[in-house]
């Protein structure tokens, strides 16, 4: 069963440690999320790739222990695409912030959404732009401050399952780092499925979100994840309006299905052009 | 012999180097060649794939190349100006890859469907940081074939991203070809590189090979790691490559030299505009002028030992290049005094006809009191 805490150490790239992250920040829980994932899966780490962007979570690339590629701002997923064409066999993982995927990167998470490729994003979503100091972003939710938004965001933020199932991903989840216990299973069953599956990882930064809220530390935020969100499972099942209705951001697995996923479509396509794709 | 346009002979040419990967987005005048790669490489089990924009065009290329491919994008002007931020991550990670700019009429949108020469200084300063810049470039449909595949050998030999400069007229143009074999350069294996670092002057391995290799953007030294101690690190892989580029000089740099021998007046020329020069050389030595032609295929690294030796010999260089003289300021930098240096420039979106660059050429050579009979 995969969770964090358990020792993770041979899927951890020790002589990186320890990380940049702050005192207090969720991404070490995602990435150890990632690391129990792998661990359960199974999988070669000599045939997984860890892909990031630039920001805070795109440092996650560094920490594990498999092949690694921290690319530039937002166009993670574009190098991620052409790494999974060219081999298919990789298991290819996407850690991506919430501006890094859905502000600068988001034309890259829509079209690979929409093409199904077998790529798992896991989008670390703290609601601000850490690396930088504390930056609104399109996650930021109305009304919450941040350096560039000192009287309060006047913006709607993007909600990403949303986004991500119009988009055309097959596999859509989000959890939390106060879930540890269930994040990484959702994050093994997304690297299972194949097709593009994206999950949302709601974390905390006490460093600029939070002190910029007076949202508290860590403890407190983690409580605030706790007490913000609801298991899908406790809702109706009324589309969309469901996260209206309570006030709350639904946790859980919101869509799983099984569709044709990009390299076997594309394996079809060079068998009818007389080709072998990845021969 | 096969009548052939300029932008399918840049697809053939990569086909026949090995390339088996191809991201690209549609723009004018470099289309052509994203829909020969459409049909070429799924019958060849390659991957083509239309990507979102130039930005991921060229990230999925070197994304590609990570997962072992020999991968290509083709472009224009402005998606060439969305590219530079990942040729620099290109070069910074060492990856080999071939991106094809066909040169359109500039600035911004500018003359979608006209020729010009104004990407010469993108393809070696438009990414920030320093990086070396290998820019190859062709005068006709068979040396744009050729040029492409050679384009496949260099960044395989230096692992770094090579540019090929066409232009709108080239890259529509049609001419009777023979295409000649090409063979692919050999990668080595993962095995053989075994005990070496990942970067530097190591040999490429791709992922999925053994390796757990880090890739990044960021300073690293030869273990890929980043580190902000890396900037040493970053110089000593910029300068060794640079070493080694001089070091080869001779070799990277392809050229034709025509009627130089005894020229007093050279024209450098490059890419389509080296063609209404040889006319003009021509049109010049009827009328007793010793004109002489450089056509230079090789943009990048500037030639500087075959500039000067010319340099020594004649009276006048005039470069003429579709921009406001770009090529002509490294041209002058190399020189250095040698001889006079005369930039002949238009933007406009038309052609130098030969008698154009006739005339600027009898004009050097009058303004110097007198012409040179050959």
């Amino acid at each position: 069963m995969p969770s964090v805490g358990q020792d993770l150490g041979a899927y951890l790239r020790q002589e990186m440690m320890p990380t940049v992250w702050c005192p207090g920040c969720g991404h070490g829980i995602i990435a150890q999320g990632i690391a129990a994932a792998l661990k359960e899966v199974g999988t070669d780490l000599d045939q997984v790739v860890v892909v990031g962007g630039i920001g805070c979570s795109g440092r996650t690339p560094f920490y594990m222990n498999t092949g690694a590629m921290h690319t530039t701002h937002g166009r993670a997923l574009a190098f991620a695409t052409g790494l999974k064409m060219a081999r298919p066999q990789l298991t290819v993982i996407v850690a991506m912030g919430d501006g890094d995927a859905l502000a600068i990167g988001g034309n890259h998470f829509i079209h690979a959404a929409r093409r199904n490729i077998d790529l798992t994003v896991v989008l670390y979503n703290n609601s601000i732009y850490g690396m930088t100091g504390g930056q609104s972003a399109p996650t930021t939710p109305q009304g919450s401050h941040s350096t560039t938004t000192p009287l309060g965001s006047i913006e709607p933020n993007f909600d990403a399952p949303t986004l991500a199932i119009a988009a055309g991903a097959t596999f859509v989840a989000r959890s939390t780092t106060f879930d540890f216990q269930e994040m990484p299973k959702l994050i093994a069953r997304a690297i299972r499925h194949p097709g593009f599956s994206m999950v949302e990882v709601l974390s905390q930064c006490p460093t600029y979100f939070g002190r910029l809220n007076r949202l508290g530390e860590a403890p407190e935020m983690l409580f605030l994840e706790r007490d913000q969100t609801i298991p899908l499972h406790d809702l109706p099942p009324v589309e969309i309006t469901r996260e209206v209705l309570v006030g709350k951001r639904p946790i859980g697995v919101f869509r799983e299905e099984a569709m044709p996923e990009y390299t076997q479509r594309y394996r079809e396509l060079c068998a009818a052009a007389g080709g072998v794709y990845d021969a | 012999m096969r009548l052939i346009q300029g932008n399918e002979a840049v697809a053939l040419g990569a086909a026949a180097a090995g390339c088996d990967f191809y991201a690209g987005y549609p723009i004018t005048p470099a289309t052509e060649i994203m829909e020969q790669m459409a049909r070429i490489l799924p019958a060849r089990g390659g991957v083509f794939i239309q990507m979102e924009d130039e930005l991921s065009a060229v990230a999925a290329a070197i994304g590609a190349a990570w997962g072992g491919a020999r991968a290509m994008t083709a472009t224009s002007g402005p998606g060439f100006s969305l590219m530079q931020e990942h040729i620099g991550y290109a070069a910074m990670t060492q990856t080999p890859c071939v991106i094809v700019d066909s040169q359109r009429g500039g600035p911004s949108t500018g003359l979608p469907t006209l020729p010009a020469q104004g990407e010469v200084m993108q393809a070696r300063f438009g990414s920030h940081g320093d990086r070396v810049a290998i820019t190859l470039t062709a005068s006709s449909v068979l040396s744009a074939y050729e040029v492409t595949a050679r384009a496949f050998a260099l960044s395989e030999t230096y692992r770094q991203p090579v540019i090929v400069l066409l232009d709108a007229v080239l890259s529509h143009m049609r001419e009777n070809v023979d295409l000649p074999e090409i063979t692919p350069v050999p990668r080595e294996t993962a095995a053989s590189a075994q005990d070496r670092q990942p970067f530097g002057d190591n040999p490429f391995v791709p992922f999925g090979e053994g390796r757990r290799t880090v890739v990044t953007g960021l300073a690293h030294d030869e273990s890929g790691l980043p580190k902000t101690a890396g900037g040493k690190a970053v110089e000593r892989m910029l300068r060794s490559l640079e070493e080694r580029l001089r070091h080869d000089a001779r070799e990277i740099t392809h050229f034709q030299a025509y009627r130089l021998e005894d020229a007093s007046v050279a024209l450098l020329a490059y890419g389509i505009t080296a063609r209404a020069a040889h006319e003009a050389v021509d049109a010049l030595r009827q009328e007793g002028v010793a004109a002489g032609l450089l056509d230079l295929q090789t943009l990048w690294p500037f030639p500087d030992y075959l500039v000067q030796e010319i340099a020594e010999r004649v009276d006048t260089i005039l470069v003429p290049e579709l921009n406001l003289g770009q090529y002509v300021i490294a041209v002058q930098a190399a020189v250095q005094g040698r001889c006079r240096v005369v930039p002949l420039g238009r933007a406009d979106g038309d052609l130098f006809t030969p008698e154009e660059i006739a005339a600027a050429a009898r004009e050097v050579q009058d303004a110097k009191g007198g012409i040179v009979h050959a």
